[in-house]
């Protein structure tokens, strides 16, 4: 009865022991030690935490958003070596089990690992939450064998259909605006634009976007605009109007807008460049996400990046560190990207012998690398170019071809069962690689997958480690990118159809950007780590992760 | 003289038609659907029947297959005509058995005994002259012509047995048969349908502009897409320009892709065929099976430069194995492809296969 001391009542004496220690202090006029500042700020959460316990989960994580967004705006500086502030006892639900149960280790050293591990997991949240990707060890110095149930956030882009999700992403934008800020800035209401879907949406892909080119997101921003770099405002143009088109040149556009922004960034006083920084990126990447949903090896650039940034000792000054950050940047387009594209086509031409007929679809510019190297290399093969509606994307790599000197022949997706028997061997290339075998690519391609494996020709995918990734996914609706509708609609002998599609109720048009082809019509990946098949895919993510 | 004036007017419509059939390959289709064609083929042989000299049935056929020739030689793409021409000739042989009074029937089986027995070829048997041999043609061609008119009514009328409710349904391009089929079905039932717009034609806009007239709730997606469509659609109904022999199919390009995602993920795959398009042909004759257009379509002018060194192909055909048809769904009923076979010799006449 009376005798029973619940956790909470526990607490409020402890904070009231502390509130009288820092009253104490400040009436001692002794400036308020790190540690103190610190617990001010873990009690305030507390407080907003237990006011708010009743209206649910969800509210608190928001909350808990909140108070750790701005938490590191805070004039305390706080280094990761401080880890004496108190941690709230109610850990909530997405934090996982902190590891509270080794009583063998001292207090202090106990404090130490739960910030590190914080610190840890809130960068990899923003990265989740921006980049909508799934970190899996976010501890990367928990111990090995601790496998922590780690609960995946669903990606806001896959979310459309769920009005409580849509909201809670509006909120976010608008938070963004003043997170970005710092105290010192003073910014009028410009955010984050939430872009508004178009046209009608098939049922079966109402929890998607679609979003018409001529509504560009950036029509609601205001100028000038403050809060994202102009370098960023025009990638996202770059983006949503599809002149930067492709997985690898989206990544490095982006790699080297991040520079430019890195370059032209300052520390703002009392504030630590591996914190701020961060979150200085995270209203881009929202903006970026809105232009065009972000694929998987850009979420992968903007992972790496973060960590980076975050691993930048405090003691560095700003110029050292941005050197540093530019040159992390410059390595990992040049290994990733450059050197991993030279070492697969290494190991395709192997594959490619005299007389050979190749087909290839769409642009893919791992796989036009890969001819033009193994023409070079003056293997004699001729090349068959397949191409789809509406992108028509085999264009572009038939004019590189031909620039080239290589005898191409071009068909539609169409006439595959007509050209599918002259050909010997089918190369595409890959927008990810998912974890479970699964090869995303750009919508056709497990199409000609199918049907080289109805003709026994053999499929070889071409892949940078760089860009697979941990998701998993068995058919192509439950996460995918709808195009602009309006892409379909096509004149001929002067008359056009669907011109009026969106009067028609019934009508609707459907322009998919991705598909997710088996691993049973693939027979060879070739990355840079050397010829996979399909299903090594999780071993090649498990070994990256050890080594990271 | 009346003769010649008949004559040379025949010859005029026979022309007329040859020119038409020559004209409409562009492609894009047929400017009129076969079943039109098909119909003016039968009456244009009817007009010959009734309009040109012969004296015994021998004359006859030998007129309707020089002239069946003729036609086909036109437009090979179009078999409809050439299978117009073969039920014609089909009649003749069993109007002309009637009216001697032995069953056809009998003759039509090739077995050792009959080679044995009969010895005669069977040539010499049409010389004989029947008065009222021409009347009988004339009315059979007619009946021929009743059952044309009536086939797309016949096909639409077995809709509800195929479709129920909350069905997502596939089809590419545009076919005339099956769009009289889901529009019949949807006066009594609600469903989904998807069509694949059938680059570079595109005749799945039409398709899909004409079937969402009529409320049926309708998405049309681009050819790359069918695969990844596929696993969430019930059934695949489809329409062919010829049923081959075998009991495959050939049809705009882009079925056989169809038919291979249909199979993989277990989809039922429907063919709405009426009976004239049934062919004597087999799909190993290479060089007519295929029929291409102008690579405009595929690389347009305006890519020049590269367009001199580049081979583009723009073929209107696809070859469908029958191993990958689940039903054929005709005028007279529902039928597996195995059974074409027989159909097919119902309704020609073995040494009419070759025209």
């Amino acid at each position: 009865m009376g005798e029973r001391l619940t956790t909470s009542t526990l607490l409020v004496t402890e904070e009231d022991e502390k509130k009288h220690e820092i009253i104490r202090a400040k009436g001692e006029g002794k400036e308020l030690t790190k540690e103190e500042k610190q617990r001010l700020r873990k009690e305030k959460k507390q407080h907003k935490k237990n006011k708010k316990d009743d209206r649910g989960p969800p509210e608190k994580e928001k909350e808990k958003e909140k108070a750790s967004v701005p938490a590191p705006s805070k004039p305390a500086t706080q280094s990761p070596a401080h880890k004496a502030a108190p941690v709230p006892v109610n850990a909530s639900a997405s934090e996982s089990p902190v590891a509270a149960e080794k009583p063998a280790k001292s207090k202090a050293e106990l404090r130490a690992e739960r910030r590190a591990r914080q610190d840890s997991e809130r960068a990899s949240k923003q990265g989740k939450k921006e980049g909508g990707q799934q970190s899996t060890s976010s501890k990367p110095k928990a111990t090995p064998n601790e496998l922590q149930p780690v609960v995946k956030r669903l990606p806001d882009h896959v979310q459309v259909d769920d009005p409580v999700a849509l909201k809670k992403l509006a909120k976010k934008l608008e938070r963004q605006q003043k997170s970005g800020q710092g105290c010192s800035l003073n910014i009028t209401g410009v955010k984050v634009p939430l872009r508004s879907d178009y046209g009608y949406k098939v049922s079966l892909f109402s929890h998607l976007h679609q979003y018409s080119r001529k509504n560009p997101p950036t029509q609601q921003i205001s100028i000038p605009v403050t809060v994202i770099h102009p370098s960023i405002v025009r990638l996202g143009l770059q983006y949503s109007q599809g002149i930067i088109a492709g997985s690898n040149a989206r990544s490095v556009a982006l790699l080297h807008a991040f520079k430019q922004v890195i370059q032209d960034y300052s520390t703002p006083p009392n504030e630590e460049l591996s914190r701020d920084l961060v979150n200085k990126l995270s209203p881009y990447i929202s903006f970026l996400s809105q232009c065009r949903p972000l694929s998987a090896s850009m979420g992968n650039a903007i992972k790496y990046i973060k960590k980076e940034i975050s691993n930048i000792p405090s003691q560095c000054k700003e110029e050292e560190a941005k050197r540093i950050l530019q040159e992390c940047i410059d390595s990992y387009i040049n290994e990733k990207i450059i050197l991993a594209s030279e070492a697969i086509s290494k190991y395709a031409i192997e594959k490619i012998s005299d007389g050979d007929v190749i087909l290839v679809y769409g642009c893919s510019s791992l796989v036009n690398h890969i001819l033009c190297e193994a023409f070079e290399k003056q293997r004699k093969f001729r090349v068959i170019v397949v191409d789809s509606r509406p992108r028509l994307e085999g264009r572009e790599a038939l004019r590189r071809l031909v620039k080239k000197g290589i005898r191409c022949t071009y068909v539609l997706i169409s006439a595959l069962s007509y050209i599918l028997p002259e050909v010997s061997k089918v190369f595409l290339g890959a927008h990810a690689l998912l974890a479970n075998g699964y090869v995303m690519s750009r919508v056709g391609t497990s199409q000609i997958a199918l049907v080289a494996k109805a003709y026994n020709v053999p499929v070889l995918v071409c892949c940078e480690t760089y860009k697979f990734c941990e998701r998993v996914q068995t058919d192509s609706f439950v996460s995918n990118e709808l195009d602009d509708p309006d892409d379909l609609i096509v004149t001929r002998n002067g008359k056009t159809h669907l011109e009026n599609w969106q009067t028609v109720k019934s009508l609707g048009l459907l322009n998919l950007v991705y598909d997710v082809t088996p691993p049973d019509f693939v027979d060879l990946v070739i990355t840079d780590l050397g010829m996979i098949p399909c299903t090594s895919v999780p071993v090649v993510l498990r070994v990256k992760n050890v080594d990271q | 003289m009346p003769g010649a004036d008949k004559e040379t007017e025949l010859s005029e419509r026979i022309e007329a038609f040859l020119s038409e059939l020559k004209r409409c390959g562009s492609g894009a289709g047929s400017l009129r659907g076969s079943a039109e064609t098909a119909r003016e083929t039968t009456s244009l042989l009817r007009r010959i029947t009734a309009q040109a000299r012969w004296s015994n049935a021998g004359d006859l056929m030998e007129i309707i297959r020089k002239e069946g020739r003729r036609m086909t030689a036109g437009q090979p793409s179009e078999t409809t005509v050439g299978n117009m021409v073969r039920r014609v000739l089909k009649i003749i042989r069993e109007e002309y058995a009637r009216s001697r009074g032995s069953t056809e029937e009998a003759d039509q089986q090739e077995s050792l005994h009959k080679l044995l027995t009969s010895g005669g070829s069977s040539e010499d048997n049409f010389r004989q002259h029947f008065t009222h041999l021409k009347a009988n043609v004339i009315e059979a061609i007619n009946e021929l012509l009743t059952e044309l008119e009536g086939t797309t009514d016949n096909i639409s009328m077995q809709a509800l047995e195929h479709i129920h409710s909350n069905e997502v349904i596939m089809t590419i391009g545009r076919s005339r048969t099956v769009e009289a089929f889901l529009k019949d079905a949807a006066r009594k039932r609600k469903f989904h349908v998807i069509v694949a717009e059938c680059a570079p034609f595109c005749q799945g806009h039409e398709m899909a502009t004409s079937l969402s007239k009529e409320d049926i709730e309708t998405t049309v997606i681009p050819d790359a897409a069918i695969f990844a469509v596929m696993s969430r659609v019930n059934k695949v109904i489809i329409g062919t320009q010829t049923v081959l022999a075998n009991g495959g199919l050939r049809a705009v390009n882009g079925t056989h892709t169809l038919a291979l995602a249909a199979k993989h993920h277990s989809t039922p795959l429907i063919v709405c065929a009426p009976m004239f398009k049934l062919s004597p042909q087999f799909p190993n004759e290479e060089d007519t099976f295929h029929k291409f257009v102008s690579p405009h379509e595929v690389l347009p002018f305006t890519e020049g430069e590269i367009l001199s060194k580049v081979n583009a192909h723009c073929p209107v055909f696809d070859y469908v194995p029958p191993e990958l048809i689940t039903l054929f769904i005709s005028n007279i009923g529902g039928n597996a492809p195995s059974y074409i076979y027989r159909l097919m010799s119902e309704l020609y006449h073995p040494e009419d296969h070759e025209l």
